[in-house]
């Protein structure tokens, strides 16, 4: 081990060769954060009002450089494999910056019409977005590592916007010191694979440990489990999840999308890389680990989440649910892993245009309720006929529904686990099945309340404009549910991962 | 014209419903006669489409697809868009297209409480997409997705224009059809890897034949079908939602739900669980069977002990059921077309059951059946169709009724080969002895509600009034084809003999 230390102190150094077109989405990211930045500095308050189009205009200018790649179909291996622009990455880059892009039309009137500080948020946001697009693009061990700093750390400041507010400085520290706790021992892990890896590239690791064969259980079981656990904290799976409630309530309704949507699909996409490209070869060991992850966080999470009264609680255990659905084909990851990436990633994407979706109809029925608890949701169907329909296409969709994407999520997510044919496979397929009906009842309690109850005592119906980039999030985000959901294969196309090389 | 039907029959069918709702979604809200214009014209539509298709149907070819509608939808997994229609589909396809412009008609002055004609008449056209593409869909993925299309709109009718306790009995039948569904879905999905050809193509699946499929695989695979199919017939022990879900339902919800979602269920059996899973059926056919007989006392039982008229109809509903599944349990062509037979005939009975209830839970605003009485004098024509919707449901020869229950029960006494002949006989003389007590039920509701004089509260409640027009133009399609199936039973079975032949033939393995 030492030896081949020694080995790689010995190479000459080679100046990295980087392609500055397959970087093109992240420098404009990078410029974007230096506008944002120096707009601030020199206009000061009269900025305000053009931050959130700066960044806007930034995240979509970044969408163009991705189509293009993505028509040319080329892969981009940069750093000696440690940076790679594929079909995985770009889908991956495209989904945050799509869903960043709607978190920033969510907080536009939000922000303006609060006593936020605007221009730093935007400038937060953007580059928490960075960091996500890097992690989509990391083969490599460090380069996840700083990665998953570089989206946190924005994030952690984000949660605690609301400055005047206790219940949204304890979201902030609690997500600070629970983060930075995971990713001491995410660290811990990693540094745990390197050792006896030799590497810091994850197919160079992955291919070390399938050598090691069963002698080095114990150690790789270890190393698996302690980066598993780090970013079980990021994708807030059981028995890692306590934070995400409390932060999800007490943080800025658009901060608690971003977090439950993009920061959570980044845990993902960190789980993915080192999973797939990496620890694969130990099927033996991370089958069993995630299986218990997945299992336990739908279902402790949606038995939590029947009791919940404040939507946007109920959201962030349903969250924790969702996170165990997402988690299922990782418990299958051996059999074939392809298949089971698309299906993780199909059910982010979909994940991503419901709950998106879902949030933004709160922040738009909260302007007018200035309450999140769902009994006094009571009558909305009445007074907000268009936003009710919404929300419940967006609830029958996170159930699972056809022909709202939900359920093409869900179906793929059981088609991997069914293909397996091993016994942790059926086990989380039957699981699922039985969480599918559980979470129905929760969901369709706020669906009731809009649609069945009585309008509460003394409310106030007098209609409230909604904001057009907010009806615009709600438009975009209920058009996407519905061709996922009719048309899937649209969305089946862009995540056909078949022509990828992973595990080394 | 054949060409035109050949290529956008099944597609106009399934989906003028839908854009009628879409249509709808642009009127404003205070318009209400211009909803009800567009519900009307889109189900009718939908209905003069399938007359239409019924006139160009071959019937020597009744046995195998017709109008086939072929397209790549979701290739990646292998599932298209195909659709068709054959001696299974034909029935029930025409009860659907049938009821639901009845049922618009009938909310013409029906609206029930609270109002908003817009959202309840676009949940219904919303509702027959589903219905009607359940029907004709012949992918397996389709027809889930059309069979899950139901659930949403008939929970809020239930939940927003039910009864006192509707917030429980929509959310109970909810939850009861998703897990189901839930796990029908992984039964489709184990079907798939596991047969000879990947693929949810029914056509392909139906002529595989669980080919390669072990026994034991099929046995599993078909109890998550039985699950989902089995809570939607609704079969003993899962039929607690129903009596629940049809009380508390609007008028129009009961109907729709009687007369068509129930059949969603067995029509599953017939189409997808019995060809599919030859030897899974072999093996749960006794089950089903002894379930279904069960159902059959037990639903009898139930109607004996209620008090409310309505849910009194929906035990009925699980006796009447309980025949039907007799029928599928046999595995022979004779079962499976009494079993079609039946859906269609309690389909059109019970229907008409729901509409008699909500029109006397307007007029005397209670449906306690002590404190009904003397309809026939206060409301003779009333009186007499309901006498004859007894009379029909409780299988009177002569009306369509019968030939839903006598021949299931006939059938019983000579199952498929391989089942036990003892044990079906057996349930033969329990079965036939649950049509006396429905006889019992049935006369007993209608002596209590019907005959006698009025009770002194409605005596002279001028608000009790005979037949409206209305109810007269819904209600007479549904009496004129419960008589003229009863004489002419063979206008069904003609249709569906072939097709339920080559089901049997399937699930026997033959």
């Amino acid at each position: 081990m030492l030896s081949t230390l020694l080995q790689v102190d010995a190479l000459p150094f080679d100046k990295p060769g980087l392609d500055y077109y397959a970087l093109l989405p992240e420098l404009i990211l990078v410029g974007t954060v230096v506008v944002l930045a120096l707009f601030d500095a020199v206009k000061l308050e009269r900025a305000r009002p053009a931050m959130p189009a700066i960044a806007g205009l930034g995240l979509l200018a970044s969408l163009i450089p991705l189509a293009t790649m993505a028509a040319d179909g080329e892969v981009w291996s940069m750093l000696g494999g440690a940076y790679v622009v594929d079909s995985l990455a770009l889908v991956l880059k495209g989904l945050f910056i799509v869903s960043a892009y709607v978190v920033v039309l969510l907080s536009t009137n939000y922000m303006a019409e609060g006593d936020y500080w605007e221009s730093e948020y935007y400038t937060l946001l953007v580059c928490s977005v960075l960091g996500m697009t890097v992690m989509a693009s990391s083969r490599d061990l460090i380069g996840i590592f700083v990665a998953l700093e570089l989206l946190s750390i924005p994030a952690y400041m984000l949660a605690a916007w609301r400055k005047g507010d206790e219940r949204s400085n304890e979201a902030g520290m609690k997500y600070y010191l629970m983060g930075v706790f995971a990713s001491a021992i995410l660290l811990y892990g990693l540094s745990l694979a390197y050792g006896l890896g030799g590497s810091t590239l994850l197919s160079e690791v992955g291919r070390r440990f399938a050598e090691l064969g069963t002698e080095g259980v114990p150690l790789v079981t270890l190393a698996l489990l302690f980066v598993i656990i780090g970013f079980g904290f990021k994708v807030s799976a059981v028995p890692f999840h306590q934070w995400a409630p409390d932060t999800y309530e007490g943080a800025p309704t658009p901060v608690t999308a971003f977090l439950a949507v993009l920061s959570k699909g980044a845990g993902f996409v960190a789980l993915i890389m080192v999973t797939y490209f990496g620890f694969v070869t130990r099927s033996d060991v991370i089958e069993p680990a995630f299986f218990v992850l997945s299992v336990s966080s739908m279902t402790v999470g949606n038995l939590i989440a029947l009791r919940q009264t404040n939507l946007i609680r109920m959201l962030a255990y349903s969250g924790i649910a969702q996170a165990g659905f997402m988690l299922a084909p990782f418990a299958v990851a051996g059999a074939d892993p392809t298949a089971s990436i698309q299906a993780t990633v199909t059910y982010l994407v979909i994940y991503a245009a419901m709950n998106l979706g879902a949030f933004a109809v709160v922040i738009a029925i909260t302007r007018r309720t200035r309450s999140a608890e769902i009994e006094d949701l009571g009558g909305l169907f009445s007074y907000m006929p268009g936003l009710a329909v919404a929300m419940t296409l967006f609830l029958a969709s996170l159930i699972g529904i056809p022909p709202l994407g939900g359920w093409f999520a869900k179906f793929g997510v059981f088609a991997v686990l069914v293909d397996a044919d091993t016994g942790i496979g059926w086990a989380t397929a039957i699981f699922m099945a039985v969480n599918t009906a559980v979470a129905a009842y929760y969901y369709l309690k706020v669906a009731r309340a809009m649609w069945f109850d009585d309008l509460p005592a003394g409310a106030d119906t007098s209609p409230v404009r909604t904001p057009a980039t907010l009806t615009f999030a709600v438009g975009v985000t209920v058009v996407a549910t519905l061709v996922f959901g009719v048309l899937p294969q649209v969305l089946s196309n862009l995540t056909d991962f078949s022509s990828l090389a992973q595990g080394g | 014209m054949t060409d035109f039907l050949n290529d956008w029959g099944l597609i106009l069918v399934t989906f003028v419903p839908l854009l009628g709702g879409l249509v709808m979604m642009a009127v404003p809200k205070d318009s209400e006669d211009t909803h009800k214009a567009i519900a009307l014209v889109a189900s009718g539509v939908s209905l003069v489409l399938t007359v239409l298709l019924m006139i160009d149907f071959d019937y020597d070819q009744a046995g195998t697809l017709q109008f086939v509608v072929d397209k790549e939808w979701i290739p990646l997994i292998n599932s298209g868009f195909i659709l068709g229609l054959d001696g299974i589909s034909l029935p029930l396809l025409a009860l659907t297209v049938l009821v639901v412009p009845l049922v618009v008609v009938y909310s013409w002055n029906h609206i029930p409480e609270p109002g908003n004609a817009k959202a309840f008449l676009a949940l219904i056209l919303l509702l027959e997409t589903g219905m009607v593409g359940s029907f004709v869909a012949q992918d397996l993925i389709l027809f889930f997705v059309f069979f899950e299309v139901v659930l949403l709109p008939m929970f809020f009718m239930i939940g927003v224009w039910g009864g006192p306790d509707r917030k429980y009995a929509s959310i109970k039948f909810f939850l009861y059809t998703l897990f189901g569904s839930a796990l029908m879905i992984v039964s489709f999905l184990a079907l798939y890897f596991l047969s000879a050809e990947q693929t949810f193509d029914m056509r392909v699946l139906s002529e595989l034949g669980g080919l390669d499929i072990a026994r034991t695989s099929q046995i599993l695979i078909f109890g998550g079908m039985f699950m989902g199919f089995g809570i939607k017939v609704p079969m003993f022990p899962f039929h607690t939602w129903l009596p629940d879900a049809h009380t508390q339902a609007p008028t129009q919800g009961s109907v729709i739900l009687a007369a068509v979602l129930l059949k969603l269920g067995t029509y599953g059996f017939v189409r997808i669980a019995l060809p599919f899973l030859p030897e899974g059926a072999q093996w749960w056919a006794p089950i089903i069977a002894v379930l279904a007989v069960i159902g059959i006392i037990y639903g009898a039982l139930g109607c004996l002990a209620q008090t409310d008229m309505k849910r009194l109809i929906a035990f009925s509903s699980v006796a009447h059921m309980g025949f039907v599944m007799l029928g599928i349990a046999t595995l022979t062509d004779f079962g499976i077309n009494a079993a079609i037979f039946g859906m269609v005939a309690h389909g059109l009975i019970t229907g008409m059951l729901f509409f008699l209830a909500g029109s006397v839970k307007e007029r005397y605003h209670t449906l306690e059946i002590k404190r009904l009485g003397g309809l026939l004098v206060q409301a003779p024509r009333m009186g007499w169709i309901m006498g004859l919707c007894a009379m029909a449901s409780l299988g009177l020869p002569g009306l369509a009724g019968f030939w839903g229950e006598f021949p299931a029960i006939l059938a019983a006494y000579q199952p498929a080969e391989m089942l036990n002949e003892t044990l079906f006989r057996v349930l033969m003389v329990i079965a036939a002895l649950g049509t006396v007590l429905a006889a019992g039920y049935l006369l007993w509701l209608y002596q209590r509600t019907a005959m006698g004089t009025p009770t002194e509260e409605f005596a002279a409640d001028p608000e009790i009034t005979d037949v409206k027009f209305t109810e007269w133009v819904s209600w007479t399609p549904l009496l004129i084809l419960i008589v003229v199936l009863g004489f002419l039973p063979s206008l069904i079975f003609d249709v569906t003999n072939p097709a339920a032949t080559t089901v049997a033939l399937a699930a026997t393995g033959g």
